[in-house]
């Protein structure tokens, strides 16, 4: 089990107290969808995708952006259990989207790149690395139903 | 994934701009290394505080964030120009490339929190192709 110091739990309760979900939501998944082109492979449906400028301009791509936040919310109201908060969510990706482990990994840099901007010196060493404990153990609770 | 040349413009034009802050983007940098990724202070055995902000670490942030500018001055030759240093990484010093990555992100996330308006996503994709493909010139003489 993940163990988290107060002071872990107070860092990441903060960093999520002062977000705009649909905000930092957005400007995550637009990034990575930009920075890292191949992920837009499971965004077939989502419409026009072409560059950049339409990428950011994309309204499905933002609805879902905010769905992830909302998504990592839960494992911020479970931080004791984000491994079996997560199951269903692990096998969804699996068995539905057939989403590659890796690009877990790929959102989670963009999602701390965001984050960084919008705290700027806040977002000191400390923060960071309990920041990104938080998002590994994310990352590895949805990789873990995968067969 | 190699850079276009409206990219490596790019990457020239937000490293000018980042000039003036270079050394602290540098520092910070190693330092959140060896915080968020502990294991990668076993390259730094040999000083006697290899903690983040220790003076050692930023001193070595700011060695490195030199060196990452002078790439960008090579950036049409990337394997070429560092040829040498290159060969240090491989028989020196031996450091696993995997934490290229791991500092090209620590770097990534300095520029985002001292220039949150100008490394957009645009800029960064370039950047990150950036530092990756310097992060390939290192290791090119690994085997």
């Amino acid at each position: 089990m993940v163990e988290w110091t107060d002071e872990e739990r107070t860092i990441i309760n903060d960093i999520f107290s002062t977000l705009d979900y649909e905000e930092i939501g957005r400007k995550s998944l637009c990034r990575c969808l930009i920075v890292y082109p191949w992920t837009q492979r499971y965004f077939g449906a989502f419409g026009n995708l072409y560059n950049a400028e339409t990428i950011m301009a994309n309204p499905l791509i933002a609805a879902h952006g905010t769905k992830i936040l909302h998504g990592l919310d839960r494992a911020l109201k479970n931080m004791d259990d984000i491994k079996n908060t997560y199951a269903e969510l692990s096998l969804l990706h699996s068995d539905k989207l057939h989403v590659d482990p890796d690009n877990f990994r790929l959102l989670a840099d963009c999602l701390t790149v965001v984050i960084a901007a919008k705290m700027g010196t806040k977002f000191t060493v400390e923060t960071q690395v309990a920041w990104q404990k938080f998002l590994s153990v994310v990352v590895s609770a949805l990789g873990r139903q995968y067969h | 994934m190699s850079l276009s040349s409206k990219q490596k413009a790019t990457v020239k034009d937000f490293f000018s701009k980042m000039s003036t802050r270079s050394d602290d983007i540098g520092a910070e940098a190693l330092s959140r290394l060896v915080a968020v990724y502990p294991q990668t202070k076993s390259y730094f055995s040999h000083w006697k505080d290899a903690s983040p902000g220790s003076a050692p670490v930023r001193k070595h942030g700011i060695t490195i964030m030199g060196g990452v500018y002078d790439a960008v001055g090579k950036i049409d030759d990337l394997k070429g120009g560092l040829l040498s240093l290159s060969e240090l990484h491989a028989f020196m010093l031996r450091v696993d490339p995997v934490n290229f990555k791991l500092l090209a992100h620590c770097m990534l996330v300095c520029m985002s929190m001292i220039f949150p308006e100008e490394f957009t996503p645009q800029v960064h994709v370039a950047v990150d192709k950036f530092l990756a493909q310097l992060a390939l010139a290192l290791a090119e003489k690994y085997r």
